[in-house]
């Protein structure tokens, strides 16, 4: 069943035509998983996952292996080009309300994966056993320790015994390899999830499928979303053969040391706001809660926005607020990367309040009192009967585009 | 477009937020002209040669490079020595090998297949000969560094006197481009302290040009192969594009909606 869904996916599922290319990125993201998954597969044929001959055997890749270096900076430029795409995901979503009903569901899949993701991530980090591996593993690990009573165990128990020491790398490679499948089975799910209700678009108002305003998948959104990622792949190109470094931090080219502290431990650069977000709370347990609670407070999200309006097209104060939050975390991002003290942290705190306030109290709230724009009945046919409202709308879509 | 542009836009902000968080320290390193940037960047061949002379004559008594071969120094895209010349220098290096049938250690001459011969024993041996400090190997040294050649082309000429207001251990010298100004390592390089076969002037700026290079290459030994591949694959891409954008502007003008 999910399979003809997928193959139904590729062919003549009705697509809403005003699409735009925020839209593309569902595709991307499948070639970016596709691409980890392939390159990780070669890579585990030639790595170690050893304590003492893993930092070797990376080199080993980098030197011997025929075209080792290709495979290894596609896999982990591709980790960062898959956030960047993940994050436009997400970011549409918010701007166009595609999590709300009747696409709760294909959200909370979404957030699920983007979990993974991150834990997929975070391991995959941890495996060429650099020093940021090794102590970006011992931060994060340690986290567990803020729960109380068993925290300590639990950390004992991640470990495999009392340090970050080599069954903890065993395990992470294990586990760094389990996570792509289960993302894999899960994304297949998330399409599924999509077959039922069909594209949100641009308008954000339902369409009857298929009719004037749907367009078959094949061709037109294969070419489409074709063209997109090539444009995608040009700047994933531009990173893995000009600047493989760029987005990697370059204490990870020292083997691991654990009588050695790097100056600054900070993570890989899309977990920087959730990582200023931690430090941001003075207290260990709070950190975590409010780390943790970051992600969470997505799934519950289509539950948070009140308004009945879907796309930020006819929300004209949801678009400022949403401006501000893609500002807010971009800021989070960049104290992340900095040292906790004086006015970053000072930032960061302020970021971090802004980041929940816009999702427990701006948004409830605003779904009652903006007033949202009159919207078209469909997106071929115009409005109300024509009136200057479409004139208004169409203004405010192409501004956005 | 208009959205490609804003999201080029976006990927462009995200990269400069990320790249700031790295230059937290904020010393001018020396500027020089490498050959390898850029997009059809390459090694300079007869740098490499020196470089690996210097790293040789001068590094190597402290510095191991436990990643390399004698091969590499004749494999394409390196210094490129020819195969006779890099088994003369592998050659005359000692090797440990062994055990033979007698269950002995033995040593013998150098092969190409062997990994450079390291300084010490160990990382103790190192430490116990060099007051403490361990030198670090070299192999990816240019890539483990935040300001990477530029750093350390900077550093090997950045040894002045310490301003009266910094007092110094035995042992310990003053560094501008040293993170924290003290480094444990005595100015390695002085004026004509190795003496070129091809003649050039061994000046300290030379041979820190020299051996960063040669770092460079040893840190990534398919740089050039990676410039040349990349340029074909952007290339392609954009081809293929364009290309591409034609058959969706096709395809698309069947409807009437704006692509």
């Amino acid at each position: 069943m999910p399979l003809l869904t997928l193959a139904n996916h590729l062919t003549d599922y009705p697509t809403p035509k005003n699409l735009n290319y925020w839209w593309t990125f569902g595709g991307i993201l499948t070639f970016c998983l596709i691409t980890q998954i392939v390159t990780g597969l070669t890579l585990a044929m030639h790595y170690i996952a050893h304590a003492d001959m893993a930092f070797e055997s990376v080199e080993h890749i980098m030197r011997d292996v025929n075209y080792g270096w290709l495979i290894r900076y596609i896999h982990a430029n591709g980790a960062s080009m898959f956030f960047l795409a993940v994050y436009i995901h997400i970011f549409r979503s918010l701007f166009y309300g595609s999590y709300k009903a009747p696409r709760e569901i294909i959200w909370i899949i979404g957030i699920i994966i983007y979990l993974l993701m991150m834990a997929a991530a975070f391991m995959g980090y941890v495996l060429p056993w650099g020093q940021m591996s090794f102590w970006g593993a011992t931060v994060i690990t340690n986290l567990f320790s803020a729960i109380p009573l068993v925290g300590e165990g639990i950390v004992t128990w991640l470990w495999g015994g009392y340090s970050v020491d080599n069954p903890t790398l065993t395990r992470f490679f294990t586990l760094h390899y389990l996570i792509p499948f289960l993302i894999l089975g899960l994304v297949v799910l998330h399409i599924w999830a999509l077959h039922v209700p069909g594209n949100n678009n641009p308008i954000g108002i339902d369409i009857k499928k298929p009719s004037k305003d749907t367009v078959p998948f094949h061709p037109y959104i294969v070419i489409k979303d074709g063209f997109a990622l090539l444009m995608f792949m040009i700047v994933f190109a531009f990173f893995v053969f000009y600047a493989p470094n760029i987005l990697g931090h370059a204490d990870n080219y020292i083997e691991a040391n654990p009588m050695v502290t790097p100056a600054h431990i900070v993570p890989e650069w899309y977990l920087l706001p959730f990582y200023a977000i931690l430090r941001s709370v003075p207290d260990k347990l709070l950190g975590v809660v409010a780390m943790l609670s970051a992600i969470l407070i997505l799934a519950v999200l289509p539950w948070l926005d009140t308004s009945k309006i879907r796309s930020a097209v006819f929300r004209p104060l949801y678009k400022q607020f949403y401006w501000i939050l893609v500002a807010d975390v971009l800021i989070l991002g960049y104290v992340g990367a900095m040292p906790a003290e004086g006015l970053y942290l000072l930032i960061a705190r302020v970021a971090t309040a802004y980041y929940f306030l816009h999702f427990l109290v701006i948004l409830p709230v605003l779904g009652f009192k903006e007033k949202t724009l009159p919207v078209p009945l469909s997106i071929t046919e115009p409005v109300l009967g024509g009136s200057p409202n479409l004139a208004a709308a169409r203004n405010k879509e192409s501004k956005i585009e | 477009m208009k959205n490609l542009f804003k999201l080029f836009s976006i990927i462009i902000l995200i990269i400069t937020s990320n790249s700031n968080s790295f230059a937290a320290e904020k010393v001018e390193y020396i500027k020089t002209d490498w050959s390898f940037k850029g997009l059809f960047g390459k090694f300079d061949r007869a740098s490499l040669q020196r470089g690996y002379q210097v790293y040789t004559e001068v590094c190597a008594s402290c510095h191991s490079m436990k990643y390399l071969s004698y091969r590499n120094l004749a494999e394409p895209g390196g210094p490129e020595f020819s195969e006779a010349q890099a088994k003369a220098i592998a050659a005359s290096f000692e090797v440990t090998d062994g055990p033979n049938s007698d269950g002995e250690m033995f040593t013998r001459p150098g092969k190409l297949s062997d990994k450079f011969v390291m300084p010490y024993d160990n990382v103790k041996a190192a430490q116990a000969a060099n007051g403490g400090a361990y030198p670090p190997d070299m192999s990816v040294l240019v890539k483990a560094r935040g300001g990477g050649v530029d750093y350390i082309y900077s550093l090997l000429q950045g040894y002045e006197e310490a301003p009266s207001n910094v007092s110094l251990d035995d042992g310990v010298y003053y560094n501008k481009y040293m993170y924290g100004n003290k480094i444990r390592m005595a100015a390695p390089l002085s004026d004509g302290l190795v003496e070129y076969g091809d003649g050039t002037n061994a000046t300290v700026e030379q041979m820190s040009k020299d051996v960063t290079t040669f770092l460079m290459w040893s840190a990534e030994p398919h740089l050039e192969s990676r410039h040349q591949m990349g340029f074909k694959a952007i290339v392609y891409l954009i081809i293929l594009t364009v290309l591409v954008y034609f058959s969706m502007k096709r395809i698309w003008s069947r409807v009437e909606s704006e692509v």
